[in-house]
């Protein structure tokens, strides 16, 4: 009964992966053998190691501020009558129900160089318009923090169901203790929130580390190829220009960072699998 | 010393009170955060909407306050979309691909998930490792091997190939989310059945998918939202417009043209994202409980 998922998932997953490989070391026609050429060649590109910085960065920074948006509300909405909960949450976990393709089409119209709703209100308030997606630390700026709208809600229905779990004796044990509510959270809720916290992380940083639609939508790359993700450089070489080994090489530098990200999380499963067993 | 003493009884009958302000305050504290948080997370929705709804005159110059409709209400966008754009085929390709990769996903999750559930064979428990590191692999690892596979078999700028494709995103995690459900189910319900002379199909058509209803209606739709959403194959596969489906659709050919069209492309968008927003607000609680269950159970 295992046949159908085998079947796809060797056909699908394994044999492209290891196909990758192969593809990676031919020339662009795909007519000879080049062995690391294509790697090399990568390797001495100043693009290249601004993709690989862009792409720590992009990952890094995004998932900081997820991780903490998505603690922050879920405590809050942890915090409010049983009855309203279900509402917030709600409300708070549009921006991940949203086609990540179609909300970032939104906010590229929210950052539109002549029509940017945001630069209405910074005129409104005195300052200066600011060029949200054709200056390069800017455009930055505003992928990072479109990516963060659109995780953020992610930790945050992982942190809630996690608090729930949390068992109640624990907490009226410490305030009989007479511990006040920031030592309860550094005292309980954080060491029986490690785990999931750890694995939503770890899960997270592949997601980002890997994202392409909202690079690939709001700048395409530029300006002066500064926002550039693995991905979506890959994707430029390999199918925009046609070069499908070399596109394949860039897709490849993701995955040492990737598997070490996995390895983490499966110990992370397995431990709490161990746990519950 | 008598300090203490003194203020001892004091504020025992205090306590209670400062204890229901202090209480009173932190929700109010909440919910002045969880506003600020819902202001930030609505905003893009609200103002596609906005949008969407203003007349072309209006984005187009900016007179008034972008965050309102001043100049009425108008739905001319939508009218424009549906009639003058390819908006209606992407929305039938969508549909197709999408109910044909849940059918596929579900079948094939189903099947998997209750053999390796609940029948120990040689290299399950390898397999179900295997299972969910292949949930890991992204798909922007793999596009690019995939754009040779596909074009091989032929497949290249027909939405039938992102039909054999999407699975690799989607069967993975319901599997996996399946095997914490089937798993769940005590282990003398199939005793009574095999007692009562059933088959391994009947096992499962009877007792597993019923009881583990919630688990299925969780993986469905996480099926449907992710073939719905996908970006990444449909762009690279995909390149004409009779093939293309909803979120590259949007997203390229409707600006195709040289003014920008706002008010049109909002629509088409808000219109994209209308199903698993509907989807979601029914069954969140299904979608929430699969989700969480899955990442947090071994």
């Amino acid at each position: 009964m295992c046949l159908p998922l085998i079947a796809i998932i060797f056909s699908l997953v394994i044999y492209p992966a290891f196909y990758s490989i192969y593809l990676s070391m031919l020339n662009k026609a795909q007519t000879r053998f080049v062995g690391l050429g294509n790697f090399s060649f990568l390797l001495s590109r100043d693009v290249f190691w601004m993709v690989v910085w862009q792409s720590a960065i992009f990952a890094l920074s995004a998932v900081f501020f997820k991780a903490v948006i998505g603690l922050i509300t879920a405590h809050l909405i942890n915090n409010l009558p049983a009855k309203g909960q279900r509402k917030w949450r709600g409300m708070l976990l549009v921006p991940w129900v949203i086609p990540l393709a179609l909300s970032s089409l939104g906010w590229w119209w929210l950052f539109d160089p002549t029509h940017s709703a945001f630069n209405w209100i910074l005129k409104g308030l005195g300052f200066n318009e600011i060029a949200w997606l054709s200056d390069p630390y800017w455009a930055r700026f505003s992928v990072i923090l479109v990516n963060v709208w659109y995780g953020a809600p992610f930790f945050l229905i992982m942190y809630l169901a996690a608090l729930k779990s949390v068992p109640e004796q624990l907490y009226e044990a410490a305030a009989i203790d007479g511990a006040n509510a920031w030592q309860k959270f550094i005292h309980i809720t954080l060491p029986m929130m490690r785990n999931i916290i750890a694995i939503t992380v770890l899960f997270s940083l592949i997601v980002t580390f890997a994202n392409f639609d909202i690079v690939q939508i709001m700048t395409a790359g530029g300006p002066r190829n500064m926002t550039h993700v693995f991905a979506t450089y890959s994707f430029l070489l390999g199918i925009r220009s046609g070069d499908l080994p070399l596109g394949a090489a860039t897709s490849l530098f993701m995955f040492p960072i990737l598997a070490i990200a996995a390895i983490f999380i499966l110990r992370g499963v397995r431990k709490r699998g161990r746990d519950i067993a | 010393m008598t300090s203490i003493a003194v203020s001892v009884p004091r504020s025992s009958g205090a306590r209670p009170a400062s204890l229901k302000r202090s209480r009173r305050w932190a929700l109010i504290t909440s919910y002045v955060f969880l506003v600020i948080f819902a202001i930030f997370f609505l905003m893009p929705p609200y103002y596609m909407i906005v949008t969407s709804l203003k007349s072309d005159a209006e984005v187009a110059h900016m007179a008034t306050n972008p965050w309102i409709i001043a100049n009425g209400i108008t739905l001319d966008q939508f009218k424009l979309l549906f009639t003058q754009t390819d908006f209606l085929i992407f929305f039938k390709n969508t549909a197709i691909v999408t109910v044909a990769v849940v059918v596929i996903t579900m079948v094939v999750s189903v099947l998997a998930a209750f053999s390796l559930g609940r029948m120990r064979f040689w290299g399950s428990s390898i397999l179900a490792t295997g299972i969910f590191l292949t949930y890991l692999v992204p798909d922007t690892l793999l596009f690019i091997p995939l754009f040779q596979i596909v074009k091989a078999i032929g497949l290249l700028n027909s939405y039938w190939g992102m039909v054999l494709v999407y699975p690799t995103l989607t069967v993975p995690f319901c599997t996996w989310i399946m095997i914490g459900y089937f798993q769940s189910i005590p282990k003398e319900l199939d005793e009574a059945a095999l007692i009562d002379g059933a088959g391994h199909m009947q096992m499962l058509l009877k007792i597993f998918i019923p009881v583990a209803l919630p688990g299925i209606i969780a993986a469905t739709i996480f099926a449907f939202t992710v073939s719905w959403a996908a970006f990444v194959y449909p762009m690279a596969f995909l390149y004409s417009a009779d093939q293309q489906v909803l979120t590259v659709g949007t997203v390229t050919s409707l600006i195709r043209a040289d003014v920008y069209k706002w008010g049109m492309l909002m629509a088409g968008a808000l219109v994209a994202a209308a199903p698993p927003l509907v989807i979601y607000a029914f069954l969140m609680d299904y979608y929430i409980a699969g989700l969480t269950s899955g990442a947090t159970k071994g």
